[in-house]
């Protein structure tokens, strides 16, 4: 005789699912991509996941891809935040450029390279901040409060260079931009932890939740007692700090600052490395390690064309391609003919 | 019916019977029947939820009915879009002016059928026929003129005018006086008469009830998607409308009398000299273990009361105290920090966070009033949120699903619930029972007495009067912006409460 079995659990606590299992992380659309692309590129070039150690460090295609994605990467935490509160900041391709050429300027003008770095990523802090008083102090659309740095920044960036491209070799700068740290390129190392920094500052503390919530809803939140423009002031801070750090990458990668087309166009690739990544343009939920799985497919994508040997011509239109796929299964229909498949069970991807 | 016999105009032009609308699982329209005669000026009135405006969308095309039937002119029509409706003849002028701002009036007049000349538009036609047809309803202006730099009394006219040419048999007025001051309004009116004369047959939605008296014929009473009356009003005064917009019926239970002057507590907070710009300032007082009651129809100034309370709106002086102790209020966050809490009439524009969970927006106010660097761990998130959820027993099949899937009952409680983890001192709850089932109703107003059982001090709004005498130690009684009665123990009636919502706009007849 079996007796039915009796759930200890008490009735008023509804099941909490807490752990995902591992292979939910392996049928997110954004993990399927990245996998998908990797191996689209090994195809086009047998050698692509070869790795090997010359010289205290890795070298191969991969190690290149990350190498390569990184500033996108680091532009991508940044805006992951901005664009959870609803916003999104246009400004960050232009902040690279100003911070770039104030670090290139100081030290060519033979100031310490820790101070130049320093008055950089300040650089950056200022004009997050001066974004975060536009959106919230006099309250402007984010998307034309970022726009007036976007286009005044490059101006910025050119004043501080006269015009001119400025050459560096200090040492610091260039480690930075192509140094090695445990085997991995500078910039890896600095996208990486800048990522897990950021993420536990926001998971740790409550700041994630208040996030979202001021996204979803705004309204709502002011009701809750939120204080919404401090949160919006950090966010845009960060954003703008986030801007100087890759602005150093690839100023010391090229060993100097290009006022005009240092981070050019990247605000784009950062946001769509975002919305790669699950996070809403409308706000609310958002997952920074997501978007920086979205700047690396990008950049495979990019990696990928180039090493098959197409004309880069071609990169704009398989991107936009490969965007349209992922964005497709990501959408509410394919969510919804998911779910019928699977019956009812609503996977939402976080 | 007899009082469809007595309608003042001809025969009946639009006709709706039956009319259903569910959303969700809320019966928006529960079987309401409605019928607009030629040459009168039928008032549409109701409070918030009641159905007023479903039932004019319906009547213009804007929602299908789920059951029901339209008749024009006897003959049964199935509306797909407003524009369908136009195409009917039934036009409808809105509390906003939707026209364009930067354009011409002769233009927004004829927008979409221009007059054409060799193919091109005839602009000078168009100046000649909008200066005749304005000259119509008394209105002499530059038509050349751009629509924004006139009164929105200017543009309402013009939205008329441009609405009877295009439709031309019923015109649906939503609202619209409520930006107008008096003489625009008398102006208006002139207006509407003068279209009455020509047989037009007129749907007047508004919430002053004065205005009602001065223009309409007959009034169709609405209240919570039902039907409750339909009369002309030659038979009616403020206190049957008022009675028949709140009351279900007049019999229902008395005030409790444990209620009545029952021992209160000492005073919890008190409001003195609160006011600001088009709200003059107040005074009140709530204790310990108190309710106060809000009655006052739409428009009165309950909510914008409320919102001075919690600092959504900054009041221009005056002060706030809590226990004896002088507390700045200048906005929620304040109000939040001082043991305040508001649950606001609109939940899902100002409450619910839909996208987050059931267990977020529990403890989000708590949250914020710690701040962000002092997170509360996911096992206190749970305990909280189940603690309240067992309490107001909220039914969602898990904490971690979003909000928005919840019932309007359940997310109601999913903000109360809110507001109990921060422990607070003074809740304000806006209409905490509009659009939720029968069910959850009765729930929430026992919650509310159980608060008060615990000592809490309660501000709490709502049109409904039968709910407001069984939770109130004392009803503040609202009228144009101002408390103008205050009820208290065996004081509080029903009866008593219409009396009082009803006294100026009788006074204003008489």
């Amino acid at each position: 005789m079996t007796r039915p079995t009796i759930d200890l659990r008490p009735t008023t606590q509804p099941p909490y699912p807490r752990a995902r299992p591992i292979h939910a992380f392996f049928t997110r659309p954004q993990v399927i991509a990245l996998i998908a692309v990797l191996l689209v590129n090994w195809m086009l070039f047998p050698g692509f996941f070869t790795i090997t150690w010359q010289d205290g460090r890795l070298f191969g295609s991969l190690i290149d891809v990350l190498n390569r994605g990184a500033p996108v990467a680091i532009l991508a935490i940044g805006m992951t935040a901005v664009i959870a509160t609803k916003g999104v900041d246009l400004s960050v391709g232009a902040v690279m450029a100003i911070s770039g050429a104030v670090a290139a300027t100081l030290v060519s003008s033979g100031v310490s390279a820790p101070v130049a770095v320093a008055a950089a990523l300040g650089a950056g802090l200022l004009c997050g901040l001066w974004n975060g008083i536009l959106v919230t102090v006099l309250d402007i659309q984010p998307i034309i409060a970022t726009l007036v740095l976007m286009v005044a920044g490059r101006g910025l960036a050119q004043l501080v260079t006269e015009g001119s491209i400025v050459t560096f070799s200090d040492p610091v700068l260039v480690f930075i931009g192509t140094g090695s740290i445990l085997g991995l390129p500078t910039p890896v190392v600095i996208a990486l932890l800048l990522m897990i920094a950021a993420t536990l500052a926001v998971r740790r503390t409550a700041l994630g939740l208040l996030i979202e919530a001021v996204g979803v809803n705004r309204s709502a939140a002011r009701f809750a007692g939120l204080s919404a423009g401090a949160l919006l002031l950090i966010v845009y801070t960060f954003a703008g700090f986030c801007a100087a750090v890759a602005g150093l990458i690839v100023a010391g990668d090229i060993r100097g600052a290009d006022a005009n087309n240092a981070g050019l166009w990247l605000e784009l690739d950062a946001i769509l490395a975002v919305v790669i990544g699950g996070t809403s343009l409308l706000g609310g939920r958002f997952s920074i390690p997501m978007a920086v799985l979205g700047a690396i497919i990008i950049q495979a994508m990019n990696t990928g064309i180039l090493i098959s040997g197409f004309s880069p011509e071609f990169n704009l239109v398989v991107k936009s391609a490969v965007i349209i796929v992922i964005l497709v299964l990501q959408s509410p229909l394919s969510a919804r003919m998911f779910r019928g498949r699977s019956g009812g069970n609503s996977g939402k991807a976080k | 019916m007899a009082e469809e016999m007595a309608a003042p105009g001809g025969r009946p032009v639009l006709e709706a019977q039956g009319i259903v609308k569910i959303f969700g699982q809320h019966r928006a329209l529960d079987g309401v029947d409605f019928t607009a005669h030629a040459g009168e000026v039928h008032a549409l009135l109701g409070e918030n939820g009641a159905g007023k405006s479903t039932l004019i969308k319906i009547l213009t095309g804007a929602y299908q009915p789920d059951e029901g039937e339209l008749r024009l002119d006897g003959t049964p029509i199935q509306l797909r879009n407003p524009l369908h409706g136009q195409s009917f003849g039934i036009g409808t002028v809105y509390q906003e002016v939707n026209l364009l701002p930067n354009r011409s009036v002769a233009e927004n007049l004829f927008l979409g059928r221009q007059p054409t000349r060799f193919g091109l538009v005839d602009r000078a036609g168009i100046v000649r026929r909008a200066r005749e047809l304005l000259a119509r309803y008394g209105l002499d202006i530059d038509v050349r003129a751009e629509l924004s730099e006139f009164s929105v009394a200017v543009q309402q006219i013009v939205a008329i005018a441009r609405a009877v040419e295009l439709s031309g048999k019923v015109l649906v007025l939503d609202e619209p006086t409520a930006s107008l001051d008096r003489n625009e309004v008398e102006r208006l009116f002139d207006v509407v008469r003068g279209l009455r004369a020509d047989g037009l047959a007129i749907i007047f939605i508004t919430h002053f009830l004065d205005q009602v008296f001065a223009l309409a014929d007959r009034v169709t009473i609405l209240r919570n998607g039902t039907r409750v009356a339909t009369q002309p009003l030659a038979a009616l005064n403020t206190t049957d409308v008022v009675r028949m917009m709140l009351g279900k019926d007049m019999a229902f239970e008395h005030h409790p009398s444990a209620l009545a002057g029952g021992p209160r507590g000492a005073v919890r907070v008190e409001f003195k000299g609160i006011g600001r710009k088009g709200m003059p300032p107040f005074d009140l007082a709530i204790h310990e273990g108190e309710v106060v009651g809000v009655a006052g129809l739409l428009g009165s100034g309950r909510t914008e009361v409320a919102r001075l309370m919690f600092g959504v709106d900054a009041a221009e002086g005056g002060e706030v105290r809590v226990d004896g102790e002088a507390v700045s209020v200048r906005n929620p966050a304040q109000a939040v920090a001082a043991g305040f809490g508001f649950c606001p009439e609109d939940r899902k524009l100002d409450g619910i966070f839909g996208d987050l969970s059931v267990r977020e927006n529990i403890i989000i106010a708590l949250q914020a009033k710690l701040g962000w660097f002092r997170a509360l761990n996911h096992e206190d998130q749970i305990e909280l949120a189940g603690r309240y959820a067992e309490a107001l027993d909220i039914r969602a099949a898990s904490h971690d699903m979003p909000v928005k899937l919840l019932s309007g009952g359940n997310q109601q409680k999913v903000i109360l619930a809110r507001w109990l983890a921060i422990d607070p001192t003074f809740l304000i709850l806006d209409e905490p029972t509009r659009g939720i089932d029968v069910g959850a109703h009765a729930e929430i107003v026992r919650t509310i007495n159980r608060l008060r059982e615990e000592g809490l001090a309660l501000f709490v709004i709502s049109s409904e009067l039968d709910e407001v005498v069984a939770y109130s130690n004392r009803v503040v009684v609202m009228r144009d912006r101002e408390m103008v009665a205050e009820l208290e123990g065996d004081a509080i009636a029903p009866e008593a409460i219409v009396e009082a919502i009803a006294g100026t706009t009788r006074e204003a007849r008489a």
